[in-house]
């Protein structure tokens, strides 16, 4: 049976007839046609499909659409109305990724703990980002970026 | 890849409602945070007619010290335990343990007694609920009842539960003075199942509980290694005569994870750390909460 959900994708209202079997990341790709949230594993391993859902980082392959019903969705395509965020610009200028495919979900990972933490650790930088698979880097580039767009804090940059 | 078995979405909003739905429905599945739920649904582990949607029943939610219980809503997610000064305060191991699930995303998500009513022998939840000997509190058609946790687990994905009944929430007693540790093996920090996990938790007079996950059946407690323990000082001599109780404890299996010689050097290496730290930290010192002992 269908359902009519209206649900808040990067500020935009929504109203989408979805089953109960899609998931949220195939409604947000196939639906509403955001496509940063990538398909990886499709059963929460990978962190790829990360999105912000009322705010917090979740799996979009976890939930259902149908559940997102008066729920407020930001993929990496909402979070830089201005253009890039200084950590994004952070993350262009010391190459943290290559292939780029867990890049969406690495900067929303980081986004959130940013947002909680300003100043973090290195340690807390890995904790944030320890459920992003990312098989180029090593890593090393992506925290070193998180934790200089913290030192030099969102609004250094335009 | 879709779910490819189709089924019925519901979504009550009174705990009446939820009820009726749950008992209407033969092998209705119910939904809170979904980590598990939806995988299985996409494996085809499960395929029930209905799924019902509890995350919008009223009374579900919250963390509060009642008297000498902490109670904990069944829509509590790991990341709203973590962030609980409460929690923190009452059952320090519990956080512990929550804080080696998955990773943020998962936890944003995922329920402490979703993690127990899925029963997959290697939660985290279930080794640190038994050393805390919580209780579940079940809604049914017949009324509320208890279930204590060192009930619950009844072999691999099966509790306690009966039919048409509903986990409303853990009432944990608070131990007034206690040191506590929860130790998880795994692969790597963010996202992996236990290959081990140990719970201790120590009480003034030299007295144990240790309970033990994804070394057998289902998460328990190890009843003749706290026997063995209990009035003895943690030195070598006692650590000597853990090895043979802990093989008679645990029935761990190889599996891609680990193998079973592997699993059982670690059940005792990590007993020995996390007996260690739980002594350490009932005397105020130790590492912190939160600080892996392996």
């Amino acid at each position: 049976m269908k359902h009519t959900i209206e649900m808040k994708v990067n500020g935009e209202a929504w109203v989408i007839d979805v089953s109960p079997a899609e998931s949220l990341l195939e409604v947000l790709r196939e639906k509403v046609g955001v496509k940063s949230p990538k398909i990886g594993c499709e059963r929460g391993d990978c962190g790829s499909c990360t999105i912000l859902y009322d705010g917090k980082t979740i799996r979009a392959c976890l939930a259902l659409g149908v559940e997102a019903d008066g729920h407020e969705v930001t993929t990496l395509e909402g979070i830089g109305h201005d253009g890039l965020t200084t950590l994004q610009e952070k993350m262009v200028e010391m190459s943290s990724f290559q292939c780029g495919f867990c890049a969406p979900g690495v900067v929303l990972s980081a986004h959130e703990l940013l947002q909680h933490e300003p100043h973090p650790t290195a340690g807390q930088v890995q904790e944030a980002i320890s459920g992003n698979l990312c098989r180029c880097t090593g890593y090393d580039s992506i925290v070193d970026a998180v934790l200089e767009a913290a030192r030099i804090g969102p609004r250094a940059v335009s | 890849m879709t779910i490819a078995h189709d089924f019925a979405y519901l979504h009550p909003v009174t705990m009446p409602d939820a009820l009726a739905m749950l008992s209407g429905h033969e092998g209705a599945m119910l939904l809170a945070g979904g980590t598990d739920l939806v995988p299985w649904l996409r494996d085809d582990a499960i395929t029930p007619e209905v799924v019902i949607d509890i995350k919008d029943v009223p009374g579900l939610t919250g963390i509060e010290i009642d008297g000498g219980t902490l109670r904990i809503g069944a829509l509590t997610t790991f990341s709203d335990l973590i962030a609980s000064t409460a929690a923190h305060r009452a059952v320090p191991m519990l956080v512990e343990a929550a804080h080696t699930v998955a990773s943020v995303g998962v936890r944003n998500r995922a329920t402490l007694v979703g993690n127990v009513c899925s029963a997959v022998p290697s939660c985290d939840a279930g080794p640190a609920l038994l050393a805390y000997e919580a209780v579940m509190d079940v809604i049914g058609p017949a009324g509320v009842r208890s279930i204590p946790i060192l009930d619950w687990f009844l072999g691999p994905r099966r509790q306690a539960l009966g039919k048409g009944e509903i986990v409303t929430s853990v009432s944990i007693p608070i131990l007034e003075r206690h040191g506590a540790c929860y130790v998880k093996l795994s692969r790597y920090r963010g996202e992996d199942l236990a290959q081990v996990g140990v719970a201790v938790v120590a009480l003034p007079g030299r007295q144990y509980r240790v309970a033990y996950g994804a070394v057998g059946p289902v998460p328990f407690r190890a009843p003749a290694i706290e026997a063995y323990l209990a009035g003895k000082d943690l030195d070598a001599e006692t650590l000597a005569g853990l090895p043979t109780l802990i093989g008679a404890a645990i029935s761990p299996i190889d599996d891609v994870r680990a193998s079973k010689e592997y699993r059982t050097h670690m059940s005792r290496v990590m007993l020995e750390r996390g007996l260690a730290a739980a002594a350490a930290r009932l005397e105020g010192g130790g590492p912190p909460y939160g600080e892996s002992v392996i």
